[in-house]
């Protein structure tokens, strides 16, 4: 029996990889429900490895590639890619990015008006990242509950674990060296007026913002990034600047309502990438900072690899021989 | 240079804000030299702990510079040097206090009142200010014994915009510390400032945003090494003849 602490994005992933491999597994998530405390919960849900590369190391896209198929097998994936776009006065943004990723086609105006039509007239150039793709995140915790239960992963709520456990995947509460919080805000808009396809990011030397369709025109809009461990809400500078960026990428946001906004913390170690740690007899999955959804599939096969070995060196055995 | 009595080697001060990580962050510092780091408090970071990220920065055991960027007014500026005082243990502050949205120019009248408010009450105050002289006077008097002069609008990396304002404050603050703080975006414009005779630089987004901010880091430290040693091998000055380089005597005479 495989015993997990924390049923967030990191516990759940790892209980699948790991009952996958036909081990029996007990998680242990200290909240009432699945997802109710998890920081998976304020996240974009985009599977963006080329993107992120921008400003993050090579492995988000070594470790972040298989993500979308992974998660395809789970819930709902939106393979629509990524548009990235700047205003005209901030074109060097576009420039800098598009020097530091890879994989994307440039597109001009024209295209950009095929690509999303409510955009229309607004930007005369831009990035397409066509092998993006993005989910939903609450959704993808139930759906991933779902498929835990499916497996016959024993999921027990309300109760936290004991002091001793195979797999520690508790986020910021875990006391491990090096870690820290970093901090995120973000806000979830419905905007009738306004169809958007596919996940966008404007690019702004002050506020970039993301927004990501989470379906029925309800946008996922974020998010800071701030060193800080404070968990109170969102203040009123980062939600005026992320509101401001969404008005600038189509004023017809000035009319939209704001359905909710959260702040959450996110677990990072010092290179931003996530780490298996070995602590006090526990194995650690942490560290997935804003990496969670794209780089929990890679990291939770690592687990399984780490906890299974043999089931590991069968399949690595099978694989050659085939 | 004696910084309010502290002995400092290095002329570059670096930012930390905008690094992909602090991994890199901590690679940078090193690379570039550099004695000080700065360090902005937020809000946000008052009622958590600000927690992993300073604890980052003190594990480089540089001195550290807290700012008061983002304060738009005497009374947050205040409040802000109070709270990094006590999370940093330092009598030293960046003063900045922002005055226009657009061009981040700092309010030189809040700038003034904040600096004399404060060292008053015992903090050792690095105004971020224009390169007016007027401005630089009373902040003199307001108690600051070093000026920070920007060189263009924080984080546009258009490098010196007024370089003529710059060599003004110079000649007229013979004896002052001349920091240029913001707008420096390529080791060239450090080499400037320092062929100026500005006594320090300080950046961070040239070095936070360039594609490999380590290397950005060595390269800002060796502009500053060679700007400054260039200032004191006393530079030629241009004219308008070409003179040729090559002797003239000797020259073998043919036919």
């Amino acid at each position: 029996m495989i015993t997990i602490a924390g049923g967030g994005l990191a516990g759940l992933a790892s209980a699948v990889e790991i009952a996958r491999r036909g081990a029996a597994v007990r998680l242990f998530e200290a909240g009432p429900e699945i997802g109710a405390s998890s920081v998976a919960r304020f996240a974009g849900g985009m599977l963006a490895p080329w993107c992120e590369r921008e400003s993050a190391e090579e492995a988000v896209i070594s470790l972040g590639a298989m993500a979308a198929d992974w998660w395809g097998g789970i819930t709902p994936v939106s393979r629509r890619g990524t548009l990235v776009v700047a205003p005209e006065r901030d074109r060097a943004e576009l420039t800098r990015f598009a020097r530091r990723t890879s994989a994307f086609r440039r597109v001009n105006g024209s295209e950009i008006d095929v690509l999303e039509p409510a955009l229309a007239g607004r930007f005369s150039q831009g990035l397409m990242f066509d092998q993006e793709a993005h989910l939903n995140p609450r959704q993808a915790l139930q759906d991933l509950e779902k498929a835990a239960h499916g497996l016959g992963v024993d999921i027990v709520l309300g109760t936290k674990a004991p002091a001793k456990v195979d797999l520690d995947c508790t986020g910021i509460a875990a006391d491990l060296p090096e870690l820290r919080p970093v901090r995120g805000e973000m806000a979830i808009l419905s905007c009738p007026d306004v169809l958007i396809t596919r996940t966008i990011r404007l690019l702004h030397p002050r506020m970039p913002l993301y927004l990501v369709p989470r379906g029925d025109r309800v946008y996922m809009i974020g998010a800071t990034m701030i060193e800080s461990s404070s968990t109170r809400p969102p203040t009123v500078r980062s939600l005026s600047d992320m509101l401001n960026a969404a008005f600038t990428l189509h004023p017809a946001f000035a009319e939209a309502a704001v359905l909710e906004t959260g702040a959450g913390l996110r677990p990072a170690f010092p290179d931003n990438l996530p780490r298996l740690v070995e602590r006090n007899g526990s194995l650690h999955l942490n560290g997935l900072y804003r990496h969670g959804f794209l780089l929990a599939p890679a990291m939770a096969t690592k687990v399984a690899n780490t906890l299974i070995p043999e089931t590991y060196d069968a399949d690595h055995r099978q694989s050659k021989s085939a | 240079m004696q910084l309010y009595g502290t002995e400092i080697s290095s002329r570059l001060l670096l930012g930390t804000a905008q690094y992909p990580s602090p991994a890199i962050l901590t690679q940078a510092i090193e690379a570039s030299g550099c004695e000080i780091v700065t360090v902005s408090l937020r809000r946000e970071t008052a009622d958590g702990s600000g927690a992993g990220f300073w604890d980052v920065l003190r594990a480089t055991g540089k001195h550290i510079l807290p700012n008061t960027a983002g304060c738009h007014s005497v009374a947050e500026a205040v409040t802000t040097a109070h709270m990094a005082r006590e999370i940093f243990g330092t009598r030293w502050i960046k003063l900045e206090i922002i005055g226009h949205a657009d061009n981040l120019a700092p309010d030189v009248f809040a700038l003034v009142e904040a600096a004399r408010v404060l060292s008053e009450d015992g903090f050792q105050v690095f105004p971020y200010t224009t390169d007016d002289l007027v401005v630089g006077e009373k902040l003199l008097t307001a108690g600051c014994e070093v000026l920070m002069p920007w060189g263009a609008p924080i984080g546009s990396g258009q490098g010196l915009r007024t370089p003529d304002a710059l060599r003004a404050m110079r000649a007229h603050f013979p004896e002052t510390l001349l920091i240029v703080d913001a707008g420096i975006g390529r080791p060239s414009d450090a080499v400037q400032a320092m062929e100026l005779g500005m006594d320090a630089v300080l950046l961070n987004t040239a070095v936070a945003k360039a594609g490999d901010p380590v290397g950005m880091a060595r390269a800002m430290s060796l502009a500053l090494d060679a700007g400054r040693a260039g200032r004191r091998a006393d530079p030629m000055e241009p004219r308008d003849m070409a003179v040729p380089s090559t002797p003239v005597l000797g020259l073998a005479e043919l036919g």
